[in-house]
């Protein structure tokens, strides 16, 4: 069980080793990122830009036009947000092989409180055209995702967080656009995540098949592209639905799935667990989790009360 | 075509290159009904002049490696930039007739993925300088001795991320960058002196701005010169050249008059765009006819 920020540095460092493309455009943060980890290794491909993200992104796509594959590195809540307009034009319509670190991304953000918490970039991001868009479970899933990345032409947004989670993947796993992963069977509610919450949503069913409720759990680590038939496949059956991630309900994971659904003839309906339309506040992570719903207790609790609604 | 080769391009010639551009920019303009007639002016001198005299591009390979690189950072005035770039032969004239329309590899705004010789899209003003500085640090990087150079509107230095990108070029000694600010004191609405006396009369966005001193103390080289005087314009590339090596970045500040070249253009944020009506298009055909004779049609 590692931290998926460690895991970023460790991992650019390895591929530098082999492949010249790779570099890393840094905003001031480079110890809190672990970038500082490639700095040390490869300094004439570390480009510290300052308190400047906007530049960040502009100086990320002059690179890549010379061929170079840049990482922006720094909390994602500054480059979704004061970074997003060249994010739009330079990358995203250019199509330019720039890849969105989004470190410290989601609630958990070492109690910064609301200015760093970033829980609106997967609908922001889901929302550009030509957009990858990338929310791991684990560091293991975060080194395969960061791995293909690397590798592929186009602009990829990776939303990475702090803290370490349980593992949910063996080492090995491998990271391909789309895949939709059921991580556990059960017939009675169907529990659908993206990012580090799939880890906490594995506790939750845990927790409700000690109650004798059988969830199945789905993980979503890729909100764009995504493989369609197989999230629907996995929606099918009987069982309600429930959204959980550490984002705002709007957009997001909860976005995609009832889009989807109300696109078809599933004909179920979507509860969205998340943050609703709402700012939140400096804490412990453990008190914002339970604050907002998405600590395994206060998940299962929600199911088990929505359950028992029905 | 070597950067010496294309210092041969004397100043009469350049003056008509700068007439048919400018002819074609008020003509596409009104033919597609839409885009920027005052800053496509008052940037063509400059535009010609490095598309003529000093970039060392091959339209016939328009992304040649060692090529130096354009970009138009106020890419707004695309349309000035695509009538030299077909003057340069990187597409035929006649294409200017698509500009706009569905379809066409000639968009509102510059898009590099369509067009030969765009090396970089822009549109949202301010984010030109920062892209110039990211191919400035790689050219550096990868040891390719290629210029880059950015063209900003004046309006535009009021965009914050310009000024990131001003320190970060010094930080990174980009003597390999040169920025060109179109100074022609107007942008599109600006801040109006009077209601009823408005030509000529809007205050310039630098106003009571040291410019020259800000880019000195941001530790640039500072060229300033009338950008409409071709053995100026000429003069300063020169400069930029032989401060290689010297770790600045250089900014050439460029005193121009927007809507330059045609009488009921300039001078006036009024035209900074419009549609000429059929009188208006015939008299700047004349206007401008009298310096390249015979393409004003
Ligand atoms: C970020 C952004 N804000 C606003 C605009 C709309 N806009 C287009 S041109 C212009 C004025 C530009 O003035 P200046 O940079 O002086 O250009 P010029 O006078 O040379 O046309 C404005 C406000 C834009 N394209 N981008």
């Amino acid at each position: 069980m590692k931290a998926q920020r460690d895991v970023w540095g460790q991992t650019l460092v390895d591929l530098a080793r082999t492949d010249s493309r790779v570099a890393v455009v840094d905003g001031d943060l480079a110890t809190s990122t672990k970038a500082d980890l490639f700095a040390d290794a490869f300094p004439d491909r570390f480009f510290e830009i300052g308190i400047a993200e906007q530049n960040m992104v502009g100086v990320a796509f002059g690179l890549s036009t010379l061929g170079f594959r840049p990482w922006l590195s720094t909390f994602g809540v500054f480059l979704t947000h004061r970074a997003l307009d060249p994010i739009r034009m330079l990358v995203s319509q250019t199509g330019a092989p720039v890849k969105i670190a989004a470190s410290y991304s989601g609630l958990l953000n070492g109690s910064s409180g609301k200015t760093h918490q970033d829980i609106e970039d997967l609908a922001i991001m889901r929302a550009m055209p030509g957009m990858t868009v990338i929310a791991p479970a684990d560091a293991i899933e975060a080194e395969a995702a960061i791995r293909w990345a690397a590798d592929h032409d186009g602009p990829v947004y990776l939303r990475l967080a702090r803290d370490a989670v349980s593992d949910i993947f063996s080492p090995g796993h491998a990271f391909t656009p789309g895949t939709v992963h059921v991580l556990r069977e059960g017939n009675d509610a169907l529990l659908v995540s993206t990012g580090v919450q799939s880890s906490r949503v594995m506790d939750a069913a845990a927790l409700l098949a000690e109650e004798g409720i059988e969830a199945r759990v789905v993980h979503v680590p890729c909100l764009k592209p995504v493989d369609e038939a197989a999230l629907l496949s996995a929606l099918s059956g009987p069982a309600p639905i429930f959204t959980i991630e550490e984002h705002s309900i709007i957009g997001g994971l909860g976005g995609l799935v009832s889009e989807l659904v109300t696109s078809t003839t599933l004909g179920k309906t979507v509860t969205r667990l998340g943050l609703a339309d709402a700012w939140s506040e400096s804490a412990p992570n453990s008190y914002l989790l339970d604050k907002y719903g998405l600590s395994p207790a206060r998940v299962a609790g929600q199911v088990r009360h929505a359950l028992a609604d029905d | 075509m070597s950067r010496t080769q294309a210092t041969k391009t004397g100043t009469a010639e350049l003056q008509r290159l700068a007439a048919a551009g400018r002819w074609h920019v008020i003509k596409t303009v009104a033919d597609a009904k839409a885009g920027h007639i005052g800053g496509p002016l008052s940037a063509m001198d400059l535009l010609v002049s490095l598309y003529f005299n000093e970039l060392s591009v091959d339209p016939g390979n328009p992304q040649d490696p060692a090529r130096d690189r354009f970009i138009l950072s106020k890419g707004h005035c695309a349309i000035g930039l695509y009538s030299v770039l077909a003057l340069r032969g990187y597409f035929p004239v006649e294409e200017l007739a698509t500009f706009d329309q569905g379809g066409s590899r000639l968009q509102g705004h510059p898009d590099m993925k369509l067009t030969p010789g765009v090396d970089s899209s822009s549109g949202s003003l301010g984010q030109g300088l920062s892209a110039g500085a990211g191919m400035a640090m790689a050219a550096k990087q990868l040891g390719t001795d290629f210029h880059t150079w950015v063209m900003l509107g004046d309006g535009e230095l009021e965009e914050g991320m310009v000024w990131e990108a001003v320190h970060t070029a010094r930080r990174f000694k980009l003597d390999n960058l040169t920025a060109v600010i179109d100074l022609n004191g107007l942008q599109q609405y600006g801040w109006p002196v009077s209601e009823d006396d408005d030509r000529f009369d809007r205050s310039n966005p630098w106003s009571g701005v040291d410019l020259n001193g800000v880019f000195t103390c941001f530790g640039w080289n500072v060229i300033s010169i009338d950008g409409h005087d071709f053995d100026a314009i000429r003069d300063a590339f020169d400069r930029v050249r032989e401060q290689r090596g010297s770790g600045k970045p250089t900014v050439i500040l460029a005193k121009t008059i927007k809507g330059k070249g045609v009488s009921f253009t300039e001078g006036t944020y009024k035209w900074h765009n419009g549609i000429a009506t059929p009188e208006q298009l015939a008299s700047a055909a004349a206007e401008l006819g009298q310096v390249f004779e015979g393409e004003a049609k």
